[in-house]
């Protein structure tokens, strides 16, 4: 079984929001002094499920894990921190051409290294990315590659060349089954992910990784990258908030209580 | 000029459209100014005979209703088949879509099999020389970001309660044109094979009108029995940060935010929570806020309404007291 998982290297998303900037000229977010940039947290929960999976397989080796990304050139020691947790190789998307893509190019490019990465059974990614909170590329490469899709999956079982995922969605529990190759999101309720391992670690200097340009996909210049992309980006900005807040104090917590429960009701909030 | 109509997809909640549905009609009118026409199409199984009218008295000109037992529960490869052979043969300008479980999945694949682009998620929209300009959150919260596309046609997700549904006009009529569904059962591929109501009695999260919500500042599980006092009391649900359902205060289901759940209910009680834009991304949109904490500092009073310094504990226990008078 090949499983490929999409990564996404994107800025810290636990840095707090008072240092947090954007050049509204650029239309880009400021990369602080002192923090690096991650994997998308959303990721890495597509790495912990594929991990999850070939635990389950009964001979664990008959399972690939090939992690891909596109991104600036640092985005391989995301690739190498999947590794570490156990993914066995890398595809890097690394060049000039393909900055400032939009999730239709990405969706793209990815679904042209899939492609080129040949039989695969599993494509897995995060729910969404933390930057840009769209949810579009997972469901792109879905329809590029005809796939099927199940978004959210917060448990995953493969058996007879199908998968059966149970959904976290807020009516009650919900299981769908598709054929493989799928698609699968994941959502966070799949769990708390693995610490890299000393051995994995120590392995994933080791490990293959192969860096693709646009040549490499069959793709022009053209359809990557800023000219591939359909969204314009008009404006970036960070949104004031404009509530003014009113202070309920009071001697003693059943005052301020009394005193809020007044307000609410007087406001018809309760 | 009759420009080209504005689709609209609308979801059924038991006998009618769905609050989100209405409020994208709102923006349909918006975009149809002058020109097109405001189409729904409507997808779902015993589709409600009132559906048709409170389409029409919120401004639908028009509504392509398919009913079939292959729309629900919700399966994607269905409802995007449908959705595509009717835009299609409509050729609308603008696809607006619920931002709901089943339209953030709709939205995306729509967008690619009919080789343009989509907006998930938007707050907002300016129309600026007849272009439309689409205001979405990103970031976690921490930024927003205008964008447009220029593809067609456009597509867009529209975040619950980022606008108002129009007042209700009961002298509109729709022309509604029933037409069978086209999808082939065979090329449905990812299927619902199993699906259980909630276990949970009570108001679910995405639903609720009040919800009460528990972060770090409530120092552990016990708090957490008291939030859920307080959101049964209220008849509002129970809800929390990623940290306390980290630390296993409570379930992860409770989860609101970049990475949980979205609310809008019209009242948010913050109990000992900072006010991190992750978390502030699932719930900004809330009515109003009622921010509990020690720290008169926390970032969660520039998004509250009503500021509370004191401790979480403590002030829960006598508000819950409060509202047994109130409410016996």
């Amino acid at each position: 079984m090949h499983i490929v998982i999409c990564i996404k290297q994107v800025p810290d998303p636990e840095i707090a929001p008072s240092v947090f900037r954007v050049d509204e000229v650029a239309k880009k977010v400021i990369s602080l002094a002192g923090t690096a940039p991650v994997i998308n947290p959303f990721d890495e929960q597509a790495v912990e499920a594929a991990l999850r999976i070939r635990d389950a397989e009964q001979d664990p080796a008959n399972v690939t894990i090939t992690a891909v990304t596109m991104g600036e050139a640092t985005s391989e020691k995301i690739v190498r921190k999947a590794m570490a947790l156990g993914v066995d190789q890398g595809v890097t998307l690394v060049d000039a051409a393909f900055a400032d893509s939009d999730a239709y190019a990405t969706a793209r490019a990815l679904a042209a290294a899939i492609t080129k990465l040949g039989d695969i059974d599993l494509v897995l990614t995060g729910r969404q990315a933390a930057d840009s909170d769209a949810g579009v590329v997972a469901l792109g490469i879905a329809e590029l590659l005809r796939l099927p899709a199940i978004t959210l999956a917060k448990k995953i079982e493969v058996a007879d060349g199908a998968v059966q995922v149970e959904r976290a969605v807020s009516e009650g529990e919900e299981t769908m089954a598709a054929p493989l190759p799928a698609v699968i999101t994941i959502a966070h309720e799949l769990g708390a992910v693995r610490k890299p391992s000393l051995r994995e670690t120590m392995r994933a200097g080791r490990k293959p990784v192969r860096r693709w340009g646009p040549d490499d996909l069959g793709m022009d210049a053209e359809s990557v990258g800023r000219a591939g992309s359909r969204r314009v980006v008009e404006r970036l900005y960070q949104p004031t908030r404009d509530v003014d807040c009113e202070w309920v104090s009071g001697d003693e917590p059943a005052a301020i209580a009394k005193a809020l429960v007044g307000r609410l009701v007087e406001q018809k909030l309760l | 000029m009759i420009g080209p109509p504005v689709l609209v997809v609308a979801e059924i909640d038991g006998a009618g459209p769905t609050a989100n549905s209405l409020e994208l009609l709102t923006v349909a009118r918006n975009l149809a100014t002058g020109s097109g026409r405001v189409v729904v199409a409507c997808l779902g199984t015993r589709i409600g005979e009132g559906v048709g009218s409170e389409l029409a008295a919120h401004g639908a000109d028009a509504v392509v209703m398919v009913d079939d037992p292959i729309f629900t529960p919700f399966q994607a490869d269905a409802w995007v088949h449908e959705l595509a052979a009717i835009a299609t043969e409509l050729k609308p300008g603008t696809i607006l879509v619920p931002h709901s479980l089943a339209g953030v999945e709709v939205a995306p694949r729509l967008a690619f099999r009919l080789d343009t682009a989509v907006a998930t998620g938007c707050v907002g929209l300016d129309l600026v020389d007849g272009d439309a300009r689409w205001t979405r959150s990103c970031y976690g919260g921490n930024a927003r970001e205008v964008v447009s596309i220029h593809t067609t046609p456009v597509i867009a997700t529209i975040a619950a309660r980022a606008f108002d549904p129009l007042p209700a006009n009961q002298a509109a009529s729709v022309a509604i044109d029933r037409r069978p569904a086209t999808v082939d059962p065979g090329n449905v591929r990812a299927r619902v094979i199993a699906k259980s109501a909630a276990m949970t009695t009570g108001v679910r999260l995405e639903n609720a009108k009040v919800v009460v919500s528990g972060g770090h500042g409530l120092g552990g599980a016990a708090g957490f029995e008291q939030v859920r006092t307080l959101a049964a009391l209220l008849g509002g649900a129970a809800g929390a940060t990623r940290v306390a359902c980290d630390l296993g205060w409570c379930p992860r289901a409770w989860q609101i935010g970049q990475s949980g759940k979205t609310v809008v209910p019209d009242l948010y009680f913050a109990l000992g929570i900072s006010g991190a834009a992750q978390h502030m991304a699932g719930c900004g949109n809330a009515g109003a806020i009622v921010a509990v904490n020690t720290d008169p500092d926390a970032e969660i009073f520039k998004s509250a309404r009503f500021g509370i310094v004191a401790d979480c504990n403590e002030f829960l226990a006598a508000l819950i007291e409060e509202i047994r008078k109130v409410r016996p």
